[in-house]
């Protein structure tokens, strides 16, 4: 009796596991089910919704066009705009469950603000004409495979490094920065290699001190890494993602100077931020709406750049007049071109 | 009726469910005051766990890697250990199943799906073993080293995204985001409901439990892991050989774990990701309690407990609510539920020896019994 | 690298060391006590975070840090008695409870935080205190006696759990209830008091360890900024045998090879950041298995206790 059942169960998963193996090799066909009746905008009320990796107080990449969307919608009327978001979504399956739900919910622009949406946002994207999507950091809008309605878009995190390296090169008189990083990858990369080679281009004498914690989050370690850097010499220190918050207090404690990028992060402590690079997507947001209103719904990569104003640094009046005058002329140089950055192997 | 009403069996069903209910009901307090309905607030969760076809086939996704693990986690607390490994065995074992279907990648889909598949279960596995091995020889404790072992798999997982498996399109996009290349598309899992992200790794996730379920209760092996978990010491003097089963039972439960992680690569997400554990690891220990540590009981544990993470997801986007009370009122759930348990037992006590010697001979017997950690 | 080894980094790697040990040396004694008398808080990350921003908003409200202090004290002890509640008179399973217990203080902070205060915002917690005379010692008084003053309590908590743990009632009690509730019983202890009095002090002590970062170390408060740190203070308590000197030995074991690792990166060892962090969860897991004599646990940990049975 038990041998039998042992069998059956055999026979069971080996024709389960041969059906589950078929997958077809073509992509799925969207088409095959109708595209979720998404109403066309009938009215001139504009849908937003906004998915975000981690939260809109994170003083950092979600906040930066969390924010930037608040103020367009103060610009244009709460009438004009409506603001949708889901926050910490880290989890992508989650994510492309909300994709799917506010595209199919009338909403004219979906921003899938993580560069992990973008395999999911793919499939989705063909499925609702009539919605456009816009996908960050990323310079792929899914053209190639025919889908004509992605806004990729991508801040030039090596700009507002650049500029804050400047800054910094300027400001630091031990000729020792530290720069407290997350993980060395994706916009931490651009950012830390935009530093680097702002640093250099203004004084090669300068040192760059650069550690990573492993983590986003680890506000207790990122505050200890400042401590490290403050001991190791530095006496400027920078750095990016939602746990340098941590690092900010410290920088406070020992009467540092800061340099923040991403969000404007002197709301945390403002006699210790000097200026912040920060990541300004109003214009941004501004040119898809426009873009969608004229019929475009996508297949375009936009960028934020010094050049239009989609990155831009906030400057503390503490800041000294000469290190302000070098980064706006580093910032100046990035946008008519005359600079250009060259990231060298770390 | 009042006897019934004071059931074991009634109350089995019926007591998790008002666990759910005073759970809810603190968390609608805090939605009051955060200004949204609570009434609207939680029939959108209940219809977006279970209102439609694709709010079904959401939390039956969301199930597959929570029931995976889960059923690992019945096996390791059935052996008596607290494997709390789950997040790094799930990570190391889809790393190794990506790092392995793209070396394959010109192999035929169902073989190179297979062997993924398995070689993720068997790095999961081995992940498991480091704390099975450390614990059986060295007497090192599970919590302790599972802890140190899931922060060891996440820098393992930065450090393998960032170069030796970082996508090349990254690079030369000159972007760097943290993530290998995609599987190829003959090896993905089949997609059971298009287009929602129901995949066949649900079908394999049902199968093992019944497997699981067999092997623990129908083997030698599970029957010596069960014992060696509920007592050690009256298993050394049956000449069981202790230290191999409390090993076995964290290498079986980093196994689907590992499982879970290769799965997840597969069927949903076709490349390796920052996040993609997604807090997987804790979540099925959760499961697995509330399917009374019973392989078949995590299946509607996983389901409902998926259900509610699914449904929280389309709460936050339709209320507008922070995610942040969401996960507190998930942690009411969790604690409530639990909580709820002592009022079966004492139930159970009540009605009497028989009923009492029955329900302990049954397979549902109550966490505190099974496990004796 | 040479520079690596030279008195003056060695001397920043332990003043680094001691003063990250800090929230780990709070939540891990305090958890000492709960397991001592039988109960596994797993939720310890989560009663920091409330903690941490019970603090944190008292001083952003203009309070004195002591203040703070108190309210995350009081938060702490308040998120205890639930735990109690659940795992000891409802005699809950302990390792789920305390992930409940975890979840729920994740989420209330973060949303208290977002309600309350918005984006984080930074504070004037307590200041560096070199403590006079003794912070003038050579090395010695750089390394122990330059951090702020809940650095001091921390390591003052050693001396004081041993002292209370070994030489009063209360800790005799503890101990007979976690190795052998019944005979404590049949003694005339009151077991669940016992527990329930352990369990409230050890989260008193966890939303200690929330305000030693948050008006402490780091003077500000972000979403979940333990960031796991609450279930590493559970491992050290295994790692210490429970026993305080255990605890503390492996606290600085743990935060000395973190602030090694960063000095490391800072200055540009040849080895990728990574791997520079994995290196104290490595290391204290070698510890634990080649170097340190295994304790037994205490004979009750995780079982509830009930009369009669």
């Amino acid at each position: 009796m038990r041998k039998l059942s042992w069998g059956v169960v055999l026979i069971l998963i080996v024709s389960l596991w041969l059906a589950a193996c078929t997958a077809p090799v073509a992509a799925p066909a969207g088409g095959a089910q109708p595209a979720a009746e998404a109403p066309a905008a009938a009215d001139d009320v504009v849908r937003v919704a906004l998915l975000l990796p981690s939260t809109i107080n994170d003083i950092a990449w979600s906040q930066s066009i969390y924010t930037s969307l608040k103020e367009l919608q103060a610009e244009m009327g709460e009438d004009k705009l409506e603001i949708a978001y889901s926050e910490n979504m880290f989890n992508v399956p989650d994510a492309a469950a909300a994709i799917r739900e506010y595209a199919a919910n009338g909403y004219d622009l979906v921003i899938a603000h993580g560069a992990q949406y973008g395999d999911s946002l793919m499939e989705i994207a063909p499925d609702f004409p009539e919605v456009s999507f816009a996908w960050g950091t990323s310079t792929r809008t899914g053209a190639d495979q025919g889908i004509t309605n992605i806004f990729a878009y991508e801040p030039r995190g090596d700009q507002a490094g650049y500029v804050t390296g400047v800054l910094a090169a300027k400001l630091t008189k031990a000729k020792i920065i530290g720069l407290v990083g997350p993980v060395d990858a994706g916009d931490a990369k651009l950012h830390v290699d935009g530093f680097l080679a702002g640093v250099k281009a203004t004084d090669p004498e300068v040192k760059v001190n650069v550690s990573f914690t492993g983590s986003f989050g680890d506000t207790a370690l990122a505050a200890e890494a400042a401590n490290t850097h403050i001991k190791a010499g530095a006496d400027v220190l920078t750095g990016s993602s939602q746990q340098v918050v941590g690092a900010i207090g410290v920088a406070k404690e020992n009467g540092i100077p800061w340099i923040g990028v991403q969000a404007d992060q002197s709301t945390a402590a403002p006699e210790t931020v000097m200026a912040s690079a920060i990541y300004d997507w109003k214009q941004l947001l501004k040119d898809i709406i426009a873009k969608r209103a004229a019929g475009t719904l996508g297949g375009e990569v936009l960028q934020l750049t010094y050049a239009n104003g989609g990155i831009r640094t906030i400057y503390s009046d503490a800041a000294p007049a000469d290190a302000v005058e070098a980064a706006k002329a580093a910032e100046a140089g990035l946008a008519d071109g005359s600079i250009t950055i060259v990231a060298e192997p770390r | 009726m009042a006897r019934f009403l004071r059931s074991p069996r009634f109350l089995e069903i019926a007591l998790p469910i008002a666990a759910v209910l005073a759970a809810f009901m603190i968390g609608g307090v805090l939605l009051w005051l955060l200004g949204a309905n609570p009434f609207e607030a939680y029939w959108v969760l209940l219809g977006g766990a279970f209102g439609s076809v694709s709010a079904l086939a959401a939390t039956l996704t969301k199930m597959t890697p929570l029931l995976l693990v889960a059923l690992g986690i019945c096996i390791s607390y059935r052996g008596g250990v607290i494997n709390i490994g789950g997040e790094g065995q799930i990570i190391v074992g889809a790393l190794a199943a990506t790092a392995f279907a793209l070396w394959l990648r010109d192999l035929p889909g169902w073989l190179l799906l297979t062997l993924t598949l398995l070689v993720g279960a068997l790095t999961g596995a081995a992940w498991g073993a480091i704390a099975g091995v450390l614990k059986a020889r060295l007497n090192v404790n599970e919590i302790l080293s599972t802890v140190m072992l899931n922060a060891i798999a996440l820098q393992l997982m930065n450090f393998l995204l960032r170069g030796p498996m970082l996508d090349p399109e990254q690079i030369a996009a000159g972007t760097n985001i943290a993530q290998s290349e995609a599987l190829p598309r003959t090896m993905w899992l089949l997609r059971l409901a298009p287009p929602t992200l129901l995949h066949a790794g649900i079908i394999l996730a049902l199968v093992l439990a019944v497997l699981v379920y067999l092997l623990l209760w129908r083997t030698t092996i599970g029957y010596r892991i069960r014992t060696v978990g509920l007592n050690p010491s009256a298993a050394r003097y049956a000449g069981m050989p202790v230290p191999f089963y409390v090993a076995l039972s964290l290498i079986l439960g980093g196994a689907f774990a590992g499982l879970a992680g290769a799965v997840e690569v597969a069927g949903v997400q076709h490349r390796m990701l920052e996040g993609l554990s997604g807090g997987y690891g804790f979540s099925g220990i959760v499961a697995a309690l509330f399917g009374k540590l019973h392989p078949l009981g995590a299946i509607p544990a996983a389901f409902l407990f998926g259900g509610l993470l699914v449904g929280a997801n389309k709460m936050q986007l339709t209320v507008q609510v922070p995610s942040a009370l969401i996960t507190a009122i998930n942690g009411l759930v969790v604690m409530f539920v639990v909580a709820s348990e002592v009022y079966v037992r004492r139930a159970r006590r009540r009605t009497g020896r028989e009923a009492a010697a029955a329900s302990l001979q049954s397979d549902a017997a109550p966490v505190t019994q099974a496990s004796t950690f | 690298m040479d520079n690596l080894l030279n008195t003056a980094t060695l001397i920043g790697i332990a003043h680094s060391g001691v003063r990250l040990a800090t929230p780990y040396l709070y939540a891990a004694i305090g958890e000492m006590f709960g397991q001592r008398s039988g109960v596994l808080n797993l939720g310890v990350e989560g009663v920091m975070l409330m903690g941490a921003f019970a603090a944190y908003y008292g001083v952003f409200l203009g309070a004195d840090p002591w203040l703070g202090v108190l309210a995350a004290l009081l938060i702490g002890a308040l998120m205890g008695l639930l735990m109690a509640v659940i795992s000891v008179t409802m005699q809950a399973e302990q390792g789920i409870s305390g992930i409940g217990l975890s979840l729920f203080g994740l989420g209330l902070s973060s949303l208290l935080l977002k309600v309350l205060v918005g984006s984080p915002i930074s504070i004037q917690g307590f200041p560096v205190w070199q403590i006079p005379g003794l912070s003038q010692i050579p090395i010695v008084g750089p390394i122990f006696f330059d951090h702020d003053v809940l650095v001091y309590i921390a390591y003052l908590l050693v001396p004081i759990s041993l002292f209370v743990l070994y030489r009063t009632t209360f800790g005799l009690k503890v101990r007979a209830v976690g190795q052998n509730p019944e005979a404590a019983d049949s003694l005339g202890v009151r077991v669940n008091a016992v527990r329930y009095a352990t369990v409230i002090l050890g989260s008193a002590l966890a939303g200690m360890a929330g305000a030693s970062l948050s008006v402490g170390l780091l003077n500000i408060f972000q979403e979940n900024m333990t960031n796991g740190l609450g279930f590493i203070a559970v491992a050290l308590v295994y790692f210490g045998g429970w026993r305080p000197i255990g605890v503390l030995l492996g606290a600085l074991l743990f935060s000395t090879v973190s602030a090694f690792q960063l000095w490391m990166q800072v200055l540009g060892a040849p080895i990728p950041p990574d791997l520079a962090v994995m290196l104290p969860y490595i290391l204290t897991i070698v510890a634990l298995a080649v170097g340190v004599k295994q304790i037994r646990q205490p004979a009750a940990l995780t079982k509830p206790y009930e009369r009669g049975e």
